[in-house]
Order: structure tokens, then C-alpha cells, then sequence
């Protein structure tokens, strides 16, 4: 499956989404007022690569800020690779939070609470 | 600007709202372009800068949330606004204020949508902290995306994050619009 990279932006973040490893990378802020219109090419995708995954999906997501409308999507991704996990794949979460910043650990600790992955929650130094 | 009605003096409403270090303050249109400037100036305050990661990055979300709930959601100001005539007019100020952090918002609302904020944000100061946690992570991961995209979410983020409770009035206007004021503290 073709790799898809997408440069950050002041609203949105770096994406890579890499089909040959298997590998997600969530990257920078996510703020964009239209979260959706950005998202739905990324969870399309995932859908795709869905029909034909490596054996180990991982999604590493390392944000410094995300909006409440972003905050739908991610999770959308995460039902997405939830689905392949059901199936037997194996899929891991790495969640990136710097250290000192509560409220996104406090994030990564909603997802784990509303999605069944395998999550790991990393802690960054300053 | 010279905006009096009912009582209500939008100019009065304003200089007393820039009462602090004033980070960033604006009126006029919201539109993803000006949320876009505005977010670079406050993230290249100097007073922000001298604060501890967790504040500023708490600040800087809030301010985002605001902005964007303004961009949503506000309806079309009263014909003949000095201040502005811009149907996504809205007012925004940032201020460092006492030991606090201040993001204040104005706008006008049809009186048709009084009741729902109301009972929205009364709602949401009703709650304890792990009620507001759980309520997010419910509807996070039970209610849909709205046309707006907003999914229900901001308000209830501002609240989570701050750990205050939302400060707001709504002052007539005139017979259609009511002037909506929202304080939120960040400590």
C-alpha cells in the first residue's frame, strides 16, 4: 500500500501513514476547525489497509494540543484498528505525552478507558 | 464603538473585561484565518512564556476551544453594530488577570437559544470533576459528530481543563439578540 506522509501545518499535525511497516505516526497539534475534512482521508486509509495488514499494526501518537472536533476522529482511528485487533492482528498504541502534562496523559487515559487496543502510554522528558 | 441598548453598553462591557495584562484582544469576524493569527500571538506572548508547560499548554487549548466555539456557533449581530457588522462577529480577549489566566468571549445569540446555553452551562457547573470526566469520556465515545463537528465536546473541555466553573451572562439587547458573555478562569 502506497505511504502517505502529510507535513504539519500550524493546525494540523504530521501524518505518516506507512503501509509497509505498518506503522501510523500521529505527529504536532491538531486544531483544526474542520477536524473531519482532514481525518476522513486518513481513516479511508485505514479501512483500506484493513483488507490487507501486516501481522503488527503500530500507531505511535504524539500530540502537543488537539481539539475537542479532533478528539472524535482520533478515536475513529482507533475503532478502525480496533476492528483488526479483534481479528487477530496484533496492534499496539504508543501514546506520547510530555512529561509535567497531565491533561493529555489524562487523553490517553480516555481512550484506553472507551477502546480495547493494547496501549502504552510514554512519558517524554521536557 | 458606542453600542447601547437595554441597558446594556457593549463598549463598558469591553473596557471592563480588558482590565488585566491584555494578551490578545480582537472584534470582528471569526474565521479560521483570524483564529490562525490569534493563536500565534498568544503563543508568542512573553507573559505566557515565563509560565510552567502545564499552564501554558492549558491556556493555549482553552483559547483554542473558545475560538472555535465562537466560530461555530454565533449568530449574525444586530443590524447598525458599530462595533461590527460581520455576521461571525464575535469578541475575544486574553488576559493575565490577578493569579489567573482570563479568556473572555462576547457574542450575540438569537433569544430563541437562551434557554439551551443556559441550562448547558448550568448543567456543567453542576458537576463534580470525575462527573465532568465521565460525562466527556461518555459522550466521546457514544454520541456522533455534529454537522458542526463539534461534537458536544467544547464546553465540557473548557470545564475538565480549567477546573472552574464557567462564568457567563446574558444581557437583552434588543427584541431578537442577546448579548452573551463567558468568562473562563484559568488558574
Amino acid at each position: 500500500m502506497e505511504t502517505i506522509i502529510r507535513e504539519d501545518t500550524p493546525k494540523t499535525p504530521y501524518v505518516k501513514l506507512d503501509g509497509e511497516k505498518g506503522v501510523v505516526e500521529i505527529k504536532g497539534r491538531s486544531i483544526p476547525e474542520n477536524s473531519v475534512e482532514f481525518y476522513k482521508p486518513l481513516i479511508d486509509w485505514i479501512d483500506e489497509y484493513g483488507d490487507d495488514p501486516k501481522d503488527n499494526t503500530i500507531i505511535n501518537i504524539q500530540l502537543e494540543y488537539f481539539n475537542t472536533s479532533s478528539s472524535k476522529c482520533i478515536l475513529d482511528i482507533f475503532k478502525k484498528l480496533e476492528l483488526l485487533f479483534k481479528k487477530g492482528f496484533k496492534v499496539q498504541v504508543n501514546w506520547y505525552y510530555e512529561e509535567d502534562d497531565e491533561d493529555m496523559f489524562e487523553a490517553g487515559e480516555d481512550y484506553q478507558s472507551i477502546i480495547n487496543l493494547p496501549f502504552k502510554m510514554i512519558e517524554m522528558e521536557e | 464603538m458606542q453600542d447601547i441598548k437595554m441597558g446594556f453598553n457593549l463598549e463598558e462591557w469591553y473596557a471592563h473585561k480588558l482590565q488585566g495584562d491584555v494578551i490578545f484582544k480582537y472584534t470582528g469576524s471569526i474565521s479560521p484565518e483570524m483564529i490562525t493569527h490569534a493563536l500565534e500571538a498568544v503563543e508568542d506572548s512573553p507573559l505566557l512564556r515565563k509560565e510552567r508547560l502545564q499552564t501554558r499548554k492549558k491556556v493555549y487549548n482553552v483559547f483554542v476551544e473558545c475560538l472555535q466555539n465562537l466560530y461555530h456557533h454565533v449568530d449574525a449581530p444586530p443590524a447598525g453594530l458599530s462595533a461590527g457588522g460581520s455576521p461571525n462577529f464575535g469578541i475575544v480577549c486574553l488576559v493575565h488577570d490577578g493569579s489567573f489566566f482570563r479568556v473572555t468571549t462576547g457574542n450575540f445569540i438569537l433569544r430563541s437559544k437562551v434557554n439551551f446555553i443556559k441550562d448547558r452551562i448550568e448543567q456543567l457547573n453542576s458537576l463534580s470533576d470525575e462527573e465532568v470526566r465521565m460525562l466527556y469520556r461518555d459522550i466521546l465515545g457514544n454520541e456522533a459528530l455534529s454537522e458542526k463537528g463539534g461534537g458536544g465536546l467544547g464546553m465540557l473541555d473548557i470545564v475538565r481543563k480549567t477546573g472552574n466553573k464557567l462564568e457567563y451572562f446574558l444581557y437583552p439587547y434588543d427584541g431578537e439578540h442577546i448579548f452573551f458573555s463567558l468568562d473562563v478562569y484559568i488558574s
